[in-house]
C-alpha cells in the first residue's frame, strides 16, 4: 500500500495492516491517517496538551469520534466495544485501580501469567497479594503495563510507559515491548524520551496542532 | 377518645420555642435568625394550604381529583431530587431520571397497599390514598435523592477505576457495579436506620399520629410495620431504578464512560 502521507507503512503488501486509521477524528483532534504493520513499532512525540492522549484514547473508542479504523483489516464497528479494547488496549501514563487488593484485578486463572510478567518488569510477585495503597507510582505503572500484556493484545497503545521508571525498570519494560513487538504484537507508543523512541521505533511522528506530521 | 383539637393559640405558645432560638440567634450573633424565620413561615403557609386542600379533595372524594394531587406531589418531589445532586445529567437528565423513578416506585408501591393490605373502600379513598402516596413519596424522594447523588459523584470520582476496566475489556455494566451497588446502599442507609430504631428509640410519625388520634397502640404499631415494609419497598425500587436510569445515561452504544454527559451545577 503506497500513499502520498509519510505516515503510511511500508509492510507486505498482501496482509492487512495490523491497526489502520482512516479519517479518524473528534471534534477536539484529528484527522489523523496512520498504519501499523504487525510488529511495527512508531513513537508518537509533541508538546504536552497537543493531544497525544486523545488520539489513543480514540483510537480505543473510550471518546466519541468518526473515521474508520481497522484492526487486521476488519473494521473496528464489526467488534463489540469490550471486545476492540480486548484487542487494542490503552495503557495511560496514570493508571486506574478499582479494587483495594491488588489480586482483584485479573481473574485467578491469569494470575500465574501475570506474576510471570511482572518479575520480568522487575516486580516482586509478593505486591500482587498486597493492597493497591501500598505500591510506588513505578510498580503500579509496571503491573497496570503488566496487567494490560497479560490478555496479549494485538495492539497495545502506550501512554508514556516508563514515565516514573528509572534507567533498569525502563531497559526491562522496553526489552518486555521489544519481545512482543517480534511476537506480531504493534505499539504506538507515546513518549517524550527521543532515545527510547529510536531504540523501539521504526517510525516517528510529531502530534502538532491536532495533526501528525513527520519529526 | 376524641382527638384533642389544637386552636390558634396553641400554636402561638408552641412557638415561643422558635422565638426562644432566634433570640438566641440574635443574642449569640449566630446568623440563624432569618433562616429560621423564613423556613418556619414557609413550612406554616404550605402546611395550612395542604390542610385547605386536602379538607376539599377528601370532600370531593373524586379520583381524578385525587390522582392530580398524588401527581402534583410526585413532581414535586422529583424537583426536589433533581435539585439535590451537584452534577447534572444535561438540561433536563435529572429530572426525567428522578420522575421516572419516584412516579414508578410510588405508584407501583402505593396501589399495591391500597389494593391488597389496607383495602379502603372505594380502593382510591382520597383519605387513605393521599397520606400514603404522601409518606411512600417522602422516603421514596430521600431514597432516590441519594442514589442518584452518590452514582454521578461516583462516577465522576472513580473515572480513572472506570476507564482501567472499559480499557482491559470490560462491560460498562461491570465497570459501574461497584458504584452502582455503593448508590444504592447508601440511599437504603436511612430506611434501613429507621426500621432499626423504629419503636425502640423513636415511635415513628404516622404511629404517634394515631395514638395521639386515640388508635389503641397495638393497632397504631401493626399500621407503622406495614408503613415500613413499603416504605422499605419503595425505597429500594426508587434507588435502583434511579441508579440503572443514570447509570444508563452515563453511556452510549459503544460502552464508553460518557461524564461529558454530566455538567456541574453553578454555585
Amino acid at each position: 500500500m503506497t500513499s502520498p502521507i509519510s505516515a503510511c507503512s511500508t509492510g507486505s503488501s498482501t496482509d492487512p495492516p495490523r491497526l489502520a486509521l482512516a479519517g479518524l477524528r473528534s471534534a477536539l483532534a484529528g484527522p489523523f491517517d496512520l498504519t501499523l504493520a504487525r510488529g511495527e513499532c512508531v513513537a508518537i512525540s509533541g508538546p504536552s496538551g497537543a493531544g497525544k492522549s486523545l488520539l489513543l484514547r480514540m483510537i480505543a473508542d473510550l471518546d466519541p469520534n468518526q473515521g474508520e479504523v481497522a484492526l487486521d483489516g476488519r473494521a473496528r464497528a464489526s467488534f463489540s466495544a469490550p471486545d476492540w479494547r480486548r484487542h487494542v488496549t490503552y495503557c495511560p501514563a496514570e493508571s486506574g485501580w478499582w479494587a483495594p487488593g491488588v489480586a482483584a484485578h485479573l481473574p485467578p486463572a491469569r494470575r500465574a501469567a501475570w506474576a510471570a510478567l511482572a518479575e520480568r518488569l522487575g516486580l516482586d510477585p509478593v505486591l500482587l497479594d498486597g493492597p493497591v495503597a501500598r505500591l510506588s507510582t513505578g510498580e503500579r505503572q509496571r503491573l497496570a503495563l503488566s496487567r494490560a500484556l497479560v490478555a496479549t493484545p494485538a495492539v497495545l497503545l502506550a501512554d508514556e510507559p516508563t514515565g516514573p521508571l528509572d534507567p533498569d525498570s525502563t531497559a526491562r519494560v522496553e526489552a518486555l515491548l521489544a519481545e512482543r513487538l517480534a511476537a506480531g504484537m504493534a505499539l504506538l507508543l507515546v513518549t517524550h524520551d527521543t532515545a527510547q523512541a529510536t531504540r523501539l521505533a521504526a517510525r516517528r511522528l510529531r502530534l502538532e496542532a491536532g495533526r501528525l506530521v513527520a519529526p | 377518645m376524641k382527638p384533642i383539637l389544637l386552636t390558634w393559640p396553641d400554636l402561638a405558645l408552641a412557638s415561643l420555642l422558635l422565638l426562644a432560638d432566634g433570640g438566641l440567634s440574635i443574642w449569640l450573633q449566630l446568623g440563624l435568625h432569618r433562616r429560621l424565620g423564613v423556613a418556619a413561615a414557609r413550612m406554616v403557609g404550605q402546611l395550612i394550604a395542604v390542610g385547605l386542600i386536602l379538607r376539599v379533595v377528601f370532600a370531593v372524594a373524586n379520583p381524578a381529583i385525587t390522582l392530580a394531587w398524588v401527581l402534583t406531589m410526585v413532581a414535586l418531589a422529583a424537583r426536589e431530587v433533581a435539585a439535590r445532586p451537584e452534577q447534572r445529567l444535561g438540561r433536563w437528565g435529572n429530572l426525567s431520571v428522578g420522575a421516572s423513578a419516584v412516579a414508578f416506585a410510588t405508584f407501583l408501591t402505593a396501589i399495591l397497599a391500597l389494593t391488597t393490605a389496607i383495602r379502603p373502600t372505594p380502593w382510591y379513598d382520597p383519605r387513605y390514598a393521599v397520606p400514603l402516596s404522601g409518606m411512600i413519596l417522602g422516603n421514596v424522594l430521600n431514597a432516590a435523592s441519594l442514589a442518584l447523588d452518590a452514582l454521578l459523584a461516583g462516577a465522576v470520582a472513580g473515572r480513572a477505576a472506570i476507564e482501567a476496566q472499559l480499557c482491559l475489556g470490560a462491560s460498562f455494566r461491570q465497570a459501574m457495579r461497584p458504584y452502582v451497588r455503593d448508590a444504592v446502599r447508601r440511599a437504603l442507609l436511612p430506611i434501613v436506620n429507621t426500621m432499626s430504631a423504629a419503636g425502640v428509640v423513636t415511635l415513628p410519625g404516622i404511629m404517634t399520629g394515631q395514638i395521639l388520634a386515640g388508635m389503641d397502640p397495638l393497632e397504631a404499631a401493626k399500621y407503622q410495620i406495614l408503613l415500613i415494609f413499603l416504605l422499605a419497598g419503595g425505597s429500594g425500587l426508587a434507588a435502583v431504578s434511579v441508579t440503572m436510569l443514570a447509570a444508563h445515561r452515563l453511556t452510549d452504544a459503544r460502552q464508553r464512560l460518557r461524564l461529558d454527559r454530566l455538567t456541574l451545577r453553578r454555585g
